[in-house]
């Protein structure tokens, strides 16, 4: 039975979540179907890591779909990236379920909540349906089901406060725009070139040159993930989007679905077009390295201000894409393999942090910062593990942030750009500012007069210092991640550029 | 309402049953011409929403009661997944229609597949659309038809 | 630019205009019927694009039968695609009205205007009362 699964993995790893959501659709009790969700999602993180362990052994695996061989059938092609990336989503789409019986109990009613489990799964079996595939139509496609599926998640949000549905709808026509501006570059590339499968796309493209349609196709593709994955000017839609959704879709969705789009946007930036490609250069160097610096102090100077934690955090996350970004454009196997790591890593600690705000939120209502006066003797463990991953989130040496803001550092001094170095430091030392607002609040104020609050539940807590606890172990132990991702940036940067 | 219309009501019972049938025939006939799940579906669907529109749609929930609707939504999109475990299980990848039925030189595996395929498409088109009409018009309005 | 090019890329010049109407539809209008209307714009622009891209002069329905295996016929390909994506333009628009019809019975209107001042106002209500 073992064995009779191996070849089948990268198809499983989408249709186990994919049939799973009608199946919890129909079951209509809400902790059935989170138990079902459970075991689903375990599962999935289960078949991920044997298909990174089959991916690190074998190299690249190609599965087609019908049978129909690679150019002219839909083909799932896996490598280290996406065996790593889907890994990211499977781990965390396993814990946040675990996470998120007790909150969805309180924060959605009735129907919903079963509702909320099917959804959920679809929005998994999307994210890791875009990560997989090796055609660029099927990525249109995934990453719409795996949107739609997030602006309803936001939606249901509306029970604790009705914020909800305005971010949910224009979270909705950003998307929406986003998806349909990514769609014309796919109908452009296909004009270009005739196909559609991404390893073919990158050998056609690469014979073709430049020409102005691959240029139009590659703007209206990189503007279109842009605005899914909330490069800085395109960002309006997140903040709202993360703030006011249930708490236990926030941790998900800023732990994953940026996640996806960065990846993406690698895939398509050095696969498919590749970096021989001038235009391309350029873009990275004059367009993307700019956005990203000025992506990584803004957002953080408006994080300072907010009085809602969760969309500080929300706005930190705008400033860690950032990050991601200067990775991109500096287009070393090094600075990409920055970036690799840091979607991981920045997966892991903004988990853990949106984890301990919604055991704030389960416990007392909001996120406000003020509510947060002095909680920290009141909730020992959740503040415990916000300055965990407010610690991560800084950069503190022993922790993930460290490991991925030090592979960027490298990858600037490599470039001969040391001022880049000095950037990344300095903004660091914003998320300083940010995070010791919260910690102020939680252990140097007393406790407001008549509060009395219990610790957050078991089923809380445990996902969330499992996280917490994975941020210090890979930041002390960075040997594994660095070099699944090193493979992951040599993958990316090998396959579209060789001539 | 069901008193008025007398026209509406009477080409409405003269029409809903051609257009059913249609989809049907749109449905099974993809395999040799154009059509398939998702034009059978809408059309199908539409049969229905007709059905309420013109004769309120208490009456169109007997037919069609909302809790069914789900279940059959959720049923097409099992059905098509499920043609493709089954080609796992004997043997294929996914969605490798040839292992249904091994008889290569009529290709009748891919017949059986996509048959079933479209099926569950068929299906679930038709199940969305009308439990869409169902969410949109059993809102109950805020504004009375007069106060426009 | 020979009037050659521009009436023999008519196609295009509609995909075109359909499409900025489409966007400028969403950009401008306050109402949130308005811009799901506009954004179908939008989308079916990007479908005729595809459409266009699979026409074969002369061709027809990609349907092969027995003595007439020389039929010239338009791509099928971009045909399926939009079909996709069609889908998933119905599934955005279902999804975007039924956002609608609750944001409509939360807030008691669908201009973005007044939601956004509602939501300031929720806002500086949060702020101060702590």
């Amino acid at each position: 039975m073992f064995d009779a699964i191996l070849p089948h993995l990268p198809i499983l790893q989408v249709i186990v979540p994919l049939i799973a959501a009608p199946l919890a659709m129909m079951i209509w009790r809400p902790n059935a179907a989170w138990g079902f969700t459970l075991v689903v999602t375990w599962a999935t993180f289960g078949l991920a890591i044997l298909l990174l362990q089959q991916v690190l052994a074998q190299g690249v695996i190609i599965y087609e779909l019908g049978d129909w061989p690679s150019p002219f059938g839909i083909v799932y092609q896996v490598d280290a990236v996406n065996a790593f990336v889907v890994l990211i989503i499977s781990s965390i789409a396993a814990l946040v379920t675990t996470y998120a019986r007790e909150g969805i109990l309180k924060e959605i009613q009735g129907r919903n909540q079963t509702l909320f489990y099917a959804v959920f799964l679809l929005c998994v079996s999307g994210l890791l349906g875009v990560t997989i595939t090796g055609d660029a139509f099927n990525v249109f496609v995934f990453l719409e089901i795996s949107s739609l599926s997030t602006y309803v998640m936001v939606a249901l949000g509306a029970q604790r406060d009705k914020r909800a549905l305005s971010s949910s709808i224009s979270y909705l026509i950003m998307g929406t725009i986003g998806a349909t501006f990514f769609v014309i570059g796919i109908g452009l590339l296909y004009m270009a070139t005739g196909t559609l499968n991404m390893a073919d796309l990158a050998d056609r493209i690469s014979n073709l040159g430049d020409s102005r349609m691959v240029r139009a196709a590659f703007a209206f593709i990189v503007v279109g993930l842009g605005l899914k994955l909330a490069v800085f000017p395109l960002h309006l839609w997140l903040p709202n989007a993360y703030t006011y959704a249930p708490s236990p879709v926030t941790a998900f969705l800023a732990a994953t679905s940026t996640k996806v789009a960065v990846y993406t946007l690698m895939r398509f930036i050095f696969t498919v077009f590749g970096t021989r490609f001038a235009f391309q250069e350029a873009t990275l160097m004059y367009l993307f390295m700019p956005l990203a610096l000025v992506g990584m102090f803004i957002p953080s100077l408006v994080a300072l201000y907010q009085v809602n934690i969760k969309r500080m955090l929300a706005y930190s996350s705008v400033a860690q894409i950032g990050y991601m970004l200067l990775g991109i454009s500096l287009a070393s196997v090094l600075s990409v393999s920055a970036a690799t790591v840091h979607l991981f890593n920045h997966a892991l600690m903004k988990a853990a942090l949106f984890m301990a705000l919604g055991a704030v939120v389960y416990r007392l209502g909001n996120a406000s910062i003020h509510t947060l006066q002095g909680l920290g003797k009141q909730m020992p463990w959740t503040m415990a593990a916000f300055v965990g991953g407010g610690l991560s989130l800084i950069g503190v040496p022993l922790t993930v942030g460290f490991v991925s803001k030090w592979l960027l550092i490298q990858s600037a001094f490599e470039a001969d750009m040391w001022w880049l170095a000095l950037l990344i430091v300095l903004s660091s030392l914003i998320a300083v500012l940010y995070v010791w607002r919260v910690i102020e609040q939680a252990y140097l104020q007393p406790i407001p007069e008549g509060r009395a609050v219990k610790e957050a539940p078991l089923s809380l807590l445990i996902p969330m210092w499992v996280l917490v606890l994975a941020n210090f172990y890979f930041g002390i132990d960075a040997s594994l991640t660095t070099r699944v991702a090193t493979q992951a940036a040599e993958g990316l940067l090998g396959m579209g550029g060789a001539p | 309402m069901s008193q008025h219309h007398l026209i509406l009501r009477i080409i409405s019972k003269i029409l809903i049953p051609p257009i059913l049938l249609y989809a049907f025939y749109v449905q099974f006939h993809g395999d040799f011409g154009p059509g398939g799940g998702f034009q059978a579906g809408v059309i199908f669907a539409v049969g229905i929403i007709l059905y309420a529109l013109v004769f309120g749609l208490e009456g169109a929930q007997k037919v069609a009661p909302p809790s069914v609707v789900q279940v059959f939504m959720a049923f097409g999109v099992l059905l098509y997944a499920g043609v493709g475990v089954a080609t796992l299980l004997l043997g294929g990848n996914f969605l490798s229609y040839d292992v249904l039925h091994p008889d290569l030189a009529h290709h009748s595996g891919q017949h059986y597949g996509i048959l079933a395929v479209e099926l569950g498409v068929g299906i679930t088109v038709a199940s969305v659309m009308i439990s869409l009409f169902y969410s949109f018009a059993g809102r109950n309005a805020e504004i009375d038809d007069e106060d426009w | 630019m020979t009037t050659d090019f521009i009436i023999g890329h008519y196609n295009y010049w509609v995909i075109i205009v359909l499409m900025m109407l489409g966007l400028y539809v969403v950009m401008s209008r306050g109402n949130l019927i308005k811009k799901i209307v506009g954004l179908n714009i939008f989308q079916t622009s990007v479908f005729l694009l595809y459409i266009t891209i699979g026409k074969v002069t002369g061709g027809t329905a990609p349907i092969i039968w027995e003595g007439r295996e020389d039929v010239v016929y338009s791509n099928p390909l971009p045909h399926v695609l939009i079909l996709t994506a069609i889908v998933v333009g119905v599934a955005t628009t279902a999804v975007g009205l039924a956002i609608t019809v609750r944001v409509r019975e939360a807030y008691g209107t669908i201009e973005e205007d007044e939601i956004l001042a509602q939501d300031h106002e929720a806002e500086v209500t949060e702020g101060a009362s702590a």
